[in-house]
C-alpha cells in the first residue's frame, strides 16, 4: 500500500504540492489526473525517493521513504517499477541491456540464460518483436520507446508500477495500445499502480480510482463512475478539457 | 542610492550563497564517489571501456600537438641561442621544457576540451533526459555506473598520454633541431642529459595526475548537476571546459611553487 500524508513541496517561491494526502490500496490502479505543471510527476518522484518532501511523508509498505537509509531505499526501489515520461532509456545501451538493467536481483542480473529469457518475455508482454532487443533507443519510435520503458520497469517483477505520462506525445492509436497494455499488465501481474496522466480517456479506461490534482492539491477522488458524476467544478472543467476557462 | 546599495548587497549575498551551494554540491559528489568506489564489480568493467575511449580516442590529437610543440620549441631555442650559447643547450631546453611544462599542460588543456566537454555533455544529457533518475529508480548507484569509471579512467590514462606526449615531443624536437640547426645527435643527447634529474619525470606525472583529477571531477560535477534542458547542457559543457582549463593553469603554478622551488 502507498500512503501519502500531508505532502508539501515547493521550488523557490512556487508551491508545487500543498498538503497532499492520498492512499493507493494493494492491487489498485490509481490514475492521477491534472493539467500540466501541477506537480503530478513530482508526486511520483517522492514515492520512489527521487525527491524529498519539505513537509509530510510518503509511506510505501509501511516504510517512510524519506527516512530510509541508502541500502533500504535501494531495496524498496527494487520493488517499484518506474515508467518515465520519455522512456529515459540509456541511449548508450541497446534495448536488451536497457531491459536487463531492470533486473534488480543481482543473481538474476548475472545469469545470462535468465536474462535472455526474461528480456524476451518482457518484450513479448509489451508487444514488441524479439529482434527489437538488439536495436539502440535512437532507432525506436516514440511508442516503442515507451513500451521498452515499460518492459524495463516490469523486468524485475515489481510490486508497484508508477507510470509518468505513459501516453503523452503519442497519437491516439498508440495511446490506446499503451492504455490497453497498462490495463492488461495491472490485471495479469497484479501490481499496485499509479498512472500520472492528463489523458482523461486513458484514465477512465485503465484506473480503478481517479484522483484530480490541481494547483498542488487533490480536489477530487473516486471511481471512474463517481468521477463522471462529480459536481466539483475543477472535475467538470477537466472533463470538458477546458481548464483555461471558467469552471462549468 | 540606498536602493542601489540594497540591490548590490542582495546580489553579493546571492552570489555567496550560490558559491556555498556549489561547494556543498561538489562535496556531496565527492562523498558519492567514495561510496561508488566500494561497488568495484560495477565500475571496474566500465572503467576499462572509458579508459579505452580516453586513451585511444585522444592518442592521435595528443601525439600530433605534442610533436608540433616539440619541433617548434627546438626551432625557437636554436633561433634564440645560436652563436652566444653552446648549441647542446637546445637539447636541454627541449627536454626540460617538454617534460616539465609543455607535455603535461598541453595534454591537460587538450583533454579539458575533448574529455571534459564530452563528459559534461554526456552526463548533462543523461540528467535532463531523466536517465540518471532512471538509474536511481532501478536501485542502482549513478556514482558507480557513471562517475567512478570516468574519474578512474582519466586518472589512469591521462598520465599515460602525458608520457607518450613527452616522448614524442622530445623526439620531434630532436628531429627538428637536426634538420634546422648545426647540432649533432651527441650534442642533443648531451644537452638533454646534462640538466636532467630523475625527479623531472615524476614531476611530469604528478602534474598529469592532478590535471586528470581536475578534468574528470569538474566535468563530472558540471554534467551531473545540469539543469534546464538543452540550454543547461550547453552551459555545463562550456563551464566544464573553462573551469577545468583555468584550474589546470592554477594547479600548474601551485605545483611548480610547491615542488620545484622548495
Amino acid at each position: 500500500m502507498i500512503e501519502i500524508r500531508n505532502l508539501a513541496k515547493r521550488f523557490g517561491a512556487q508551491v508545487v504540492l500543498d498538503d497532499v494526502t492520498l492512499t493507493v490500496n494493494e492491487g489498485e490502479t490509481m490514475a492521477l489526473l491534472g493539467p500540466s505543471g501541477t506537480g503530478k510527476s513530482v508526486l511520483l518522484k517522492h514515492i520512489i525517493g527521487l525527491m524529498r518532501p519539505d513537509k509530510g511523508e510518503v509511506i510505501v509498505d509501511g516504510l517512510n521513504v524519506a527516512r530510509l537509509k541508502r541500502k533500504e531505499l535501494a531495496a524498496l526501489r527494487s520493488t517499484i517499477g518506474y515508467v518515465f515520461q520519455n522512456g529515459a532509456l540509456f541511449d548508450s545501451m541497446d534495448v536488451h541491456e536497457n531491459i536487463r538493467l531492470g533486473l534488480t536481483n543481482p543473481e538474476q542480473y548475472g545469469d545470462e540464460e535468465y536474462v535472455e529469457a526474461r528480456v524476451q518475455e518482457c518484450l513479448k508482454i509489451v508487444n514488441l518483436a524479439p529482434e527489437v532487443a538488439r536495436k539502440m533507443p535512437a532507432d525506436l519510435s516514440g511508442g516503442m520507446r515507451k513500451r521498452v520503458g515499460i518492459a524495463r520497469a516490469i523486468a524485475g517483477k515489481p510490486k508497484y508500477l508508477l507510470y509518468d505520462e505513459p501516453t503523452s506525445g503519442l497519437d491516439p492509436v498508440n495511446s490506446d495500445i499503451i492504455d490497453t497494455m497498462v490495463k492488461r499488465l495491472d490485471e495479469e501481474l497484479g501490481v499496485t499502480s499509479i498512472m500520472v496522466t492528463h489523458d482523461v480517456r486513458g484514465a477512465f479506461r485503465t484506473a480503478d480510482r481517479i484522483a484530480l490534482l490541481t494547483s498542488g492539491k487533490i480536489v477530487a477522488i473516486g471511481t471512474p463512475e463517481e468521477f463522471k458524476e462529480s459536481t466539483v467544478p475543477e472535475v467538470r472543467a477537466f472533463l470538458e478539457r477546458d481548464f483555461d476557462n471558467e469552471p462549468i | 542610492m540606498s536602493s542601489l546599495v540594497k540591490r548590490l548587497q542582495h546580489k553579493t549575498g546571492r552570489s555567496v550563497l550560490d558559491a556555498l551551494a556549489a561547494v556543498g554540491r561538489f562535496a556531496a559528489l565527492m562523498v558519492e564517489l567514495g561510496r561508488g568506489l566500494t561497488e568495484w564489480r560495477v565500475w571496474i568493467p566500465r572503467a576499462f571501456d572509458e579508459a579505452w575511449k580516453v586513451g585511444m580516442g585522444s592518442l592521435f590529437i595528443v601525439l600530433l600537438i605534442s610533436s608540433f610543440a616539440g619541433g617548434v620549441t627546438a626551432l625557437q631555442a636554436g633561433y634564440q641561442f645560436t652563436g652566444s650559447i653552446p648549441i647542446y643547450v637546445v637539447g636541454s631546453l627541449v627536454t626540460e621544457s617538454v617534460v616539465l611544462e609543455l607535455g603535461p599542460v598541453l595534454v591537460g588543456l587538450i583533454l579539458a576540451g575533448r574529455i571534459g566537454a564530452a563528459y559534461a555533455a554526456e552526463l548533462g544529457t543523461m540528467r535532463v533526459t531523466e536517465q540518471i533518475d532512471a538509474l536511481e529508480s532501478l536501485g542502482r548507484s549513478p556514482s558507480s555506473y557513471l562517475l567512478v569509471p570516468r574519474v578512474v579512467a582519466c586518472l589512469v590514462m591521462i598520465p599515460v598520454l602525458v608520457v607518450f606526449a613527452d616522448v614524442v615531443a622530445v623526439l620531434a624536437g630532436w628531429i627538428a633541431a637536426k634538420q634546422a640547426l648545426p647540432i649533432t645527435d651527441q650534442d642533443f643527447v648531451y644537452g638533454a642529459r646534462i640538466f636532467w634529474r630523475p625527479f623531472d619525470a615524476s614531476y611530469s606525472l604528478i602534474k598529469a595526475f592532478f590535471f586528470a583529477a581536475a578534468i574528470s571531477l569538474i566535468s563530472c560535477y558540471r554534467g551531473y548537476t545540469t539543469k534546464q534542458g538543452a540550454e543547461g547542457v550547453g552551459r555545463s559543457t562550456t563551464g566544464a571546459v573553462v573551469t577545468a582549463s583555468v584550474l589546470i593553469l592554477l594547479l600548474d603554478l601551485v605545483l611548480a611553487k610547491l615542488l620545484l622551488t622548495s
